[in-house]
């Protein structure tokens, strides 16, 4: 249940005379911009706190401030000249984050990392024996590499493998950054070669050359939005759809499945979006002995190279068989 | 609307006055000292409605300030005192003085913003206000580089508050392979995140036994059994190797060699040790851990990969080619290329 929005407030209120003593003569609309809400709301808050202080109300007990144009300073605080502790969520939400970063091979800065945590861990209190750990793996080495060309801003020669089309491929591309999600480490480049941003997994660059020459990504390569995870199934992918017994069940868990029927307790219809069909044909081949076969054949069709099987192909919108 | 705003603004006012009067005391103040000191809770005591009224005002309104985090403390100043009052200690309710460098300023703020995409977003955002409240300069445009991006799942929350709370739980958990949900009861000790993914590990009432559990294979909501404080987790506990040890890498002591038409199987050549090219493709030695699963990994290459040795791997290769081939015979296909792999080694 979210709290009431009083609470927000009176939580933001009590912060606020803290953050104003700390900054005398700090613009209105600075604040404002800084705590995160509009300057009106900034301004009542101000005016409400203007009310408030130490019983007895008189001049002199209550919070007072000066306004100098659009600037503002306390002159008086009533007792409230320090922020409330942490709580534990929020404790919590900073120590995990700090530990992630900490944990997060290749990071620049270490050192910082480490000293912020344990002073953070330190005001926590009794919330430092935080009930989270975090392990993030990969290769530190080649991660801080990429980290560095990154940052030189140069553009960088690869030889990366295509899961997808089970294919080794030789691509320039222009970093645009380094990100690790859902327990991997991705580069994210506009890729000259496919004329499009795209996220390349650090453990299938199997090589790397930096250029002599500056990493220019185009105006339209805009960084990926990765709320709803990395793999983002698109509908000009083909769908494919198998049938799969209990062992073959994990499939729904790792990949984002469009739909799933459970045609009977032991067989399940699952279908998801391919983004190769080759990739398909190594997926079900893989899944081993068991009814784990496609429901619907074989499919091939002009788009896909070589033999290919096990999918009801979708992007002719035709059973090809 | 204007009435509710200015109701919600005069009990703002009210709540603010109530935390400095408090603060600024040493004494234990009674709800009736409180009342009669701090503007907004006005009332005439004689009147049962009245004060009634005003004893709900003053519960909600302490309930407000904890929910908050206010540490609002009971007691009496004297034993001649019949009634318990409330005062706040100024150390309980300070931040304490944090001396972040600016290098560690920056990483907290890079920190807090990694919650961007998920479930404690809220409370990073007003962890920072308060230590920028404190006096902390932020640097907004700081980088490190890598960016982590991280994602809870919904159970995380519930199940961290239970760790701290040292509270026993029960949630509804589905694997893939079962067919129905199974309630669980666990006291949780840790929440750990190993490779990308989210694990509760704690004991298993039902089980009695250590068990750990994928947090995204909860169903429905995580609730609490018990009270706080009922158990304490085993100390010095290392919780990711707990997890690791379920889910750690594999030892790759096997050896074997497949071949490998030229310009093909790419993905397998990867993880060549050595690679010997031969007139019919490239004989390609690789290591392997657990046979089964290697051959279901070779599998997926179909044809472009053919098994020499050893045979325990090259069998279970042929057993799943076969079996499939039957599958797609069965199913009224068309056969298909299979490679040399389905027929050798037959006879």
């Amino acid at each position: 249940m979210p709290p009431p929005a009083s609470a927000d407030r009176l939580g933001r209120l009590l912060n606020l005379v803290p953050y104003l003593l700390a900054r005398p003569g700090i613009r209105v609309a600075e604040a404002a911009a800084d705590l995160g809400v509009s300057e009106r709301q900034l301004r009542e808050d101000l005016e409400l706190l203007w009310m408030c202080g130490l019983p007895g109300y008189g001049p002199g007990d209550l919070i007072d401030m000066v306004f100098d144009g659009d600037r503002v300073t306390i002159t008086y605080d009533a007792g409230i000249d320090r922020p409330l502790r942490l709580t534990p969520d929020e404790a919590l939400a900073l120590v995990v984050a700090l530990r992630m970063l900490a944990e997060t091979p290749g990071m620049a800065n270490r050192d910082a990392i480490e000293r912020a945590l344990a002073k953070i861990e330190n005001v926590a209190g009794g919330l430092a024996e935080s009930p989270v750990a975090v392990r993030l793996t990969g290769n530190a080495d080649r991660l801080a590499t990429i980290r560095g060309v990154v940052e030189r801003r140069r553009a960088l020669h690869i030889t990366y493998y295509a899961a997808t089309r089970d294919e080794t491929t030789e691509r320039v591309v222009d970093p645009m950054r380094v990100l690790v999600a859902e327990g991997r480490a991705y580069l994210e480049a506009w890729c000259r070669r496919a004329g499009a941003v795209r996220l390349f997994r650090v453990d299938r660059i199997d090589g790397m050359t930096e250029l002599d020459e500056p990493a220019a990504p185009p105006p339209q390569a805009q960084p990926a939005d990765l709320s709803d995870g990395v793999f983002l199934p698109t509908p000009d992918q083909p769908l494919i759809t198998l049938r799969v017994g209990r062992s073959g069940r994990w499939i729904t868990e790792y990949y984002p499945c469009e739909r799933v029927v459970e045609e009977s307790p032991e067989l399940w219809l699952v279908s998801l979006r391919a983004a190769d069909l080759g990739w398909a044909r190594r997926l079900v081949l893989g899944l081993g002995p068991g009814p784990n076969y496609p429901a619907l054949g074989l499919g091939s069709g002009p788009w896909c190279s070589g033999w290919c099987w096990a999918c009801w192909c979708s992007r002719c919108s035709c059973w090809c068989w | 609307m204007i009435a509710s705003v200015n109701v919600s603004r005069t009990r703002t006012e009210r709540l603010v006055n109530l935390v400095i009067c408090l603060l600024s005391t040493r004494r234990f103040l009674t709800a009736s000292q409180i009342a009669a000191t701090v503007p907004g809770y006005e009332h005439d005591p004689d009147d049962p409605r009245d004060h009634e009224a005003f004893q709900r005002k003053f519960e909600r309104d302490k309930a407000e300030l904890r929910e908050l985090g206010v540490p609002l403390e009971t007691g009496t100043s004297s034993i001649l005192d019949a009634e318990p009052g409330y005062r706040i200690a100024r150390r309980d309710y300070e931040l304490p003085d944090i001396p972040l460098a600016p290098d560690e300023a920056a990483v907290v703020g890079l920190a807090a913003r990694l919650w961007r995409h998920a479930g404690l977003a809220a409370a990073a955002t007003s962890g920072l206000t308060k230590l920028r409240a404190a006096g902390i300069e932020v640097d907004p445009h700081a980088t490190l580089g890598v960016e982590p991006v991280v994602t809870v799942d919904a159970a995380f929350e519930p199940l961290t508050a239970a760790v701290r709370d040292r509270c026993a739980v029960t949630f509804d958990y589905r694997t893939p392979e079962d067919d129905e949900a199974a309630t669980r009861r666990l006291r949780p000790w840790g929440v750990v995140c190993w490779r990308g993914r989210w694990y509760v590990v704690g004991h298993d009432l039902d089980r009695k036994a250590e068990r750990c559990f994928r947090l995204s294979r909860i169903v429905g909501q995580v609730k609490r059994t018990g009270r706080p404080g009922a158990y304490q987790p085993p100390e010095d506990i290392d919780l990711i190797s707990r997890v690791a040890r379920w889910t750690g890498p594999v030892e790759r002591t096997g050896r074997a060699t497949v071949l490998i038409p030229h310009g093909r199987g790419d993905g397998v050549r990867r993880w060549a040790d050595e690679t010997t090219p031969g007139p019919d493709g490239d004989v390609v030695t690789l290591r392997y851990g657990e046979p089964e699963w290697f051959a279901a990994w070779l599998v997926g290459y179909g044809a472009d990969v053919v098994v020499l040795d050893p045979p325990e791997v090259r069998d279970a290769v042929v057993a799943r080619l076969r079996q499939v081939a039957r599958a797609y015979a069965a199913a009224g296909a068309p056969s298909v290329p299979l490679g040399d792999q389905a027929t050798a080694g037959v006879g």
